[in-house]
């Protein structure tokens, strides 16, 4: 999960961690009493919003309002910016670099810090960034804040602040399931404040159900998307027009490659996972034809999911939308006979996946 | 020889009776697994194709000396039900479920370790030893005993895979399905190590995928190998910032590409086939 910019700062503030004053307008009449002088900006999912025109500086009230009037209903890559965030100009002394997030490979969220902060972290030379594990099951513990500290060369009043900083954060990162908490700039103030002059909070999909309140966030996902993830179903929406539908990410993936490999492209992606409901099959199937592919490659290797079960869902659907989207079929796995039988009449069968990519080209092309 | 898992572990398996842990554990048993016990919380006493249930994991390990575990509970009970396995005694635990969230694993996965149990998964299809046994649900039909070794990060991938391997005239030694998600309990490089040292597998098999620095290091591993190796990767066309399926598929700030993940394979000497079940052909190239 993404969080608007003004969201994350919501939830940041909640933790303790020192945030710039802001208020969030639709409309640029809602911009009363702004902190001045503010910066006004887009409040959207993607980055890239200076460069589009979505962030402009303030004086005055009238300037501010003036500036929201501008920025709303600017499109911004796919969005169109809905709300803007006023936001306090601090007036800052130095900028540091802040982050937590997870290192697989160790199985251990990681701590990166680095002097050179309101740039890009991959930007800054690898000599300048702090790096060091928090212990899983303990946490994050005092050695690290003065290693941190050490490692910034901080001095001892920014130290204190930025520790505590740190130890909200973790909490943060913790209490939120989050994958990513990056504050950059983590800015000094010329008054000698340590405020998080930006936040960014990207929150594991997986734990949504323990945060019942970013539910209804809108999520950088187009509206079919969004539908399909209504209904738990992972479903990207990708350029070409063959639409993929196969069962696990890794087959889903490996499938849009080898049709790749035949000169097709894939369409959108639907990845049915281990299910044997063939409700559920139809809905996902239902969602895929609404991406109006011009054919669909079906590939499924059944573990979990039962090949019938697939079979009946699609056969449902196709009956129930009315539609005539021709269907290369490959069913492999538990109860494949049974599947091939339901689906006879239906598609173009199929034995192995470069037989069936192979063949969705040639039907897309009209060769059948 | 196997390793992990054979036809003499004593598995125990968490959410028998519900809807994936009735059917598997048919499968795991028509498969020759020896399935002692089950377990399902207020369950005690039930009965699963012949298998009797218990409320705990205590109980069962207590009644039927398992030494390891399958579950299948859901995603908000998983961490309850890991540690209590662990705690039960268990060596090996292997979690099917999906969607687990990461921070659980955070806790899980060093517990684990701290405890001597090693975890395959989360997200997982499990381990089979080819001919042997299985804690898993791969289809049964797909595996016949060999001397391949393979190491999976995907599901139904790896049935693709071993099908091709099994058809091309080829068996297997142990297939093991690591996980899709960010944080697992044995990782491709551990997964690498083990079959490396298994004296049945001559030539071991990997399957990677987008998404994380697991594939690199497991081409670094491979060097000091002396078993050939071969890998396949899966979304070479994948969109960067787009999560593809996996909680771990993702390309995101250029790392994770196929790309890099073919060249630290090609650079250590590990061919890498363009589809899966060129992997077959590879295998009889050598």
């Amino acid at each position: 999960m993404k969080f608007y910019e003004y969201k994350a700062h919501e939830i940041f503030r909640k933790y303790g961690i020192p945030v710039p004053r802001g208020i969030l307008a639709t409309r640029p009449e809602e911009i009363v009493d702004p902190p001045l002088p503010c910066v006004v900006k887009a409040q959207v999912l993607i980055g890239g919003r200076g460069k589009a025109g979505g962030i402009k500086f303030a004086k005055t009230l009238e300037e501010a309002r003036e500036a929201a009037r501008r920025i709303l209903g600017m499109t911004i890559g796919p969005y169109k910016v809905r709300q803007v965030y006023a936001q306090e100009m601090l007036d800052i002394a130095r900028e540091l670099y802040f982050s937590i997030t997870i290192d697989r490979s160790a199985r251990a969220p990681l701590l990166i810090a680095s002097a050179a902060g309101g740039m890009e972290i991959e930007s800054v030379p690898e000599g300048s960034i702090f790096r060091i594990h928090v212990p899983p099951l303990v946490g994050l513990q005092p050695y690290i804040l003065r290693a941190l500290s050490k490692a910034l060369a901080l001095p001892k009043e920014v130290a204190s602040q930025v520790s505590d900083i740190a130890r909200k954060a973790f909490a943060l990162f913790e209490g939120e399931d989050a994958e990513l908490v990056e504050i950059n700039p983590l800015a000094v103030l010329k008054d000698g404040r340590v405020v998080a002059g930006d936040a960014k909070l990207i929150v594991d999909d997986n734990a949504e159900y323990r945060h019942p309140e970013y539910a209804d966030l809108p999520q950088d996902r187009t509206p079919l998307e969004e539908e399909a993830h209504d209904k738990g179903i992972t479903f990207i929406q990708l350029d070409g027009d063959i639409g993929v539908i196969a069962n696990g990410a890794g087959l889903t993936m490996a499938t849009l490659d080898v049709l790749n490999l035949k000169g097709g492209r894939g369409g959108a992606f639907l990845d049915l996972g281990g299910t044997d409901d063939p409700e559920k099959v139809k809905q996902a199937f239902e969602i895929l034809l609404k991406a109006k592919p011009s054919v669909i490659l079906l590939n499924i290797f059944g573990g979990i999911t039962k090949a019938d079960t697939v079979a009946l869902g699609v056969k449902q659907a196709l009956e129930a939308m009315r539609v005539n989207v021709p269907v290369v079929a490959r069913i492999k796995g538990v109860n494949e006979d049974r599947a091939r039988e339901i689906l006879k009449g239906i598609g173009y069968p199929a034995d192995t996946m470069e037989e069936a990519a192979e063949l969705a080209v040639k039907v897309q092309a009209g060769g059948r | 020889m196997a390793v992990l898992l054979d036809e003499k572990t004593k598995l125990i398996v968490q959410g028998i009776t519900g809807h994936q842990g009735q059917f598997h554990t048919e499968k795991m048993l028509e498969y020759g697994t020896k399935v002692v016990a089950g377990v399902t919380p207020g369950k005690g006493g039930e009965q699963v194709h012949g298998v009797s249930v218990y409320d705990s994991c205590f109980e069962a390990v207590d009644a039927t000396g398992a030494s390891a575990s399958i579950l299948f509970v859901p995603a908000p009970y998983a961490k309850d039900a890991a540690i209590e396995a662990i705690e039960a005694g268990v060596e090996l635990l292997v979690m099917i479920t999906e969607r687990i969230p990461f921070h659980d694993c955070l806790d899980i996965v060093p517990y684990a370790r701290a405890k001597g149990c090693r975890v395959i998964g989360p997200n997982c299809p499990g381990i089979v030893s080819a001919g042997k046994a299985k804690a898993g649900i791969m289809p049964n039909h797909i595996f016949r005993p060999g001397d391949v070794g393979v190491i999976s990060r995907s599901g139904t991938l790896t049935y693709e895979i071993v099908n091709a391997i099994t058809n091309a005239g080829f068996g297997e030694t142990t297939c093991i399905g690591i996980g899709g998600d960010p944080v697992i309990g044995t990782s491709m490089p551990e997964a690498l190590e083990l079959l490396a040292k298994d004296k049945q597998t001559k030539r071991i098999v990997v399957v990677g995928e987008i998404g994380g620095t697991t594939e690199e290091e497991t081409a670094k591993r491979a060097r000091r190998i002396r078993k050939p190796i071969y890998a396949y990767v899966a979304g070479r066309t994948a969109p960067p910032g787009k999560r593809m399926g996996h909680a771990g598929a993702i390309i995101s700030k250029g790392m994770g590409t196929a790309e890099s993940k073919i060249k630290a394979f090609e650079a250590a000497g590990v061919p890498v086939a363009a589809f899966p079940t060129e992997i077959a052909a590879l295998l009889r190239g050598n």
